[in-house]
């Protein structure tokens, strides 16, 4: 099930533009790594190449290794749709599927990979909206459309659907950037409970919440404009935020940054 | 709005001295003759079916090519190969529709005899393949034409669909694919769903084309003394090629009443479509915000 991530020396690339530069991380298992750093400094984008979604812009590729428990999902046999059928992802603006029901949007996953056993649908579905903490105010409507959900809800629900199908590990592209701060406290609460089972990876432009619910904090930075983005430093949330070795970091965690 | 009630108007002033002198019943009888104004015999029903099956046919084919280009065009081919292949079919709109008439006649028509044969002996069990009322020779019946009418309403109803599959929201394609949809799944589950009132929209003004389209239709269709079998291998008259087939003869009054209420209910007909489709368009922006 949770697998752990190791990348090394990544390089990625939009057309020519050099976005990320040589990037070496080792991400663990039922561990919550979060990705913090100013806009633009590429921690988007390396969550993003983590389940092949980057290469889905046209033009932009990627160089180096990402090995998902020793296996490279770059490799050329490897393909990209399988890759992420293993690996979840919930992005910054919920995005659950507006025809489809509660129900169908939680199982749109296993749907896709084949699983036509209502009853095993049934109960994947129960099981995944009671792990997004959404099964209790949904029960009663799971064949309205999920549209109709509050923003926090939506996102709760998209955090369930990623999940449905049990994947190796959860990237989370600034999940609670578009919610109130209730829908931040309930998703956070969700990741705490959640990386008991799975590998977590988080981007977030929110310091505190990188410092409550991560174990492990990477600190990306821009050298210039029009520079690639580094990854700066790697280290424990609470070393991060206490004593980091770099002063960029520092400088940036503090407040001092620009 | 008030020149399409002013144009309303003008066709029922018309057609009524006609419509009252009429010694047929003007909706189910198949028979047209308007030469003797002493005994007006005019009813539209063969009309109505050769207007309906033609366009039908039309449609039958368009729709489903007409989705794959402007899906291909939008969500598998790149921008840069896309966007000439788009501007090719957007030109097939600019090619006069005579020139479609007088190539169905004399080129395709021709060419689809030994398949209108097939379908017409061999699968007659199917109703609209059964009978013909005139020749399959030249193929100058309703098949012809509706295969004409496809092409010349397949660059509306791609370009309208286009444009609605374009707008798919990116969050909704990227969340499809990251659950490990492959394209085409994608494309079912967010870029369909999301286009399907425009691309139902689009089809409704090709059809709308379709219903009122003249010349080209009057080159193919090849005139029948018999009434209509309801095969697609009848020949006849839609509404408009009838009109335009009798304006060198327009000069009795009465005469040319029969043809203005033709004309009449071919102008109720396709605003209805028209506003079928304004309303399924509305409907799906309502929904999609």
């Amino acid at each position: 099930m949770a697998k752990r991530f190791d990348i090394k020396d990544l390089n990625i690339y939009y057309g020519k533009f050099h976005a990320v530069n040589s990037v070496n991380l080792a991400v663990p298992p039922r561990n919550v790594t979060a990705f913090i750093g100013p806009s633009g400094c590429g921690k988007s984008t390396v969550l993003r190449s983590l389940n092949r979604m980057h290469e889905v812009i046209p033009g932009a590729r990627v160089e180096g290794k990402v090995l998902l428990d020793g296996e490279d999902i770059y490799a050329s046999n490897v393909d990209p749709v399988e890759v992420r059928r293993t690996i979840g992802m919930v992005f910054q603006r919920p995005n659950p599927f507006p025809t489809m029901s509660i129900k169908d949007n939680v199982v749109a996953g296993l749907r896709l990979a084949g699983v036509k056993n209502k009853k095993q649908l049934d109960d994947v579905a129960e099981r995944s909206l009671r792990g997004a903490n959404l099964w209790n105010e949904v029960k009663d409507r799971l064949d309205k459309p999920g549209g109709g959900l509050s923003g926090g809800q939506q996102q709760r629900l998209c955090i369930a659907r990623a999940i449905a199908v049990q994947p190796d590990v959860l990237l989370m592209d600034e999940p609670c950037s578009a919610l109130d701060p209730i829908s931040t406290l309930a998703i956070e609460d969700l990741i705490t409970e959640l990386k008991k089972e799975y590998t977590i990876v988080i981007v977030t432009h929110n310091m505190q919440q990188a410092a409550r619910v991560s174990d492990q904090t990477a600190f990306f930075n821009l050298l210039g404009v029009g520079q690639p983005g580094q990854l700066i430093e790697v280290d424990d949330t609470e070393k991060i935020f206490s004593n980091p070795s770099q002063k960029a970091t520092e400088d940036y965690i503090s407040g001092r940054f620009g | 709005m008030v020149s399409i009630v002013l144009i309303g108007l003008f066709l029922l002033i018309q057609a009524v001295p006609s419509l009252l002198v009429d010694n047929i019943n003007f909706f189910t009888s198949p028979e047209w003759s308007t030469g003797d104004v002493a005994n007006l015999r005019f009813g539209i029903r063969d009309l109505l079916v050769v207007t309906i099956l033609s366009s039908l046919v039309a449609l039958v084919i368009a729709m489903p090519v007409a989705m794959g280009i402007a899906l291909f065009l939008t969500h598998y081919l790149p921008p840069r190969v896309a966007r000439p292949f788009a501007y090719v079919i957007d030109l097939l709109a600019a090619v006069p529709s005579i020139v479609f008439g007088l190539w169905g006649a004399k080129v395709l028509g021709p060419a689809l005899e030994p398949l209108a044969t097939f379908l017409n002996t061999k699968l007659s069990w199917f109703p609209l393949f059964s009978g013909n009322n005139v020749s399959l020779a030249g193929g100058g019946n309703i098949f012809t034409a509706g295969i004409v009418l496809s092409i010349m309403i397949l660059p509306i109803i791609t370009a309208v669909s286009r444009e609605v599959f374009q707008q798919t929201p990116v969050m909704q394609i990227e969340g499809a694919l990251a659950l490990g949809a492959t394209r085409w799944e994608m494309v079912r589950t967010t870029v369909l769903p999301f286009g399907r009132s425009g691309y139902i929209a689009g089809s409704m003004l090709g059809l709308g084309r379709a219903l009122g389209e003249t010349v080209a239709v009057l080159l193919i269709l090849r005139s029948s003394p018999l009434p209509s079998s309801f095969s697609v291998f009848d020949g006849g008259y839609t509404f408009a090629s009838k009109i335009a087939s009798a304006a060198p003869e327009f000069s009795e009054p009465l005469s040319t009443g029969a043809y203005i209420a033709a004309g009449l209910v071919l102008f109720v007909f396709t605003f209805a479509v028209n506003a079928l489709a304004r309303y399924v368009a509305g409907r799906g922006k309502a929904k999609a915000s």
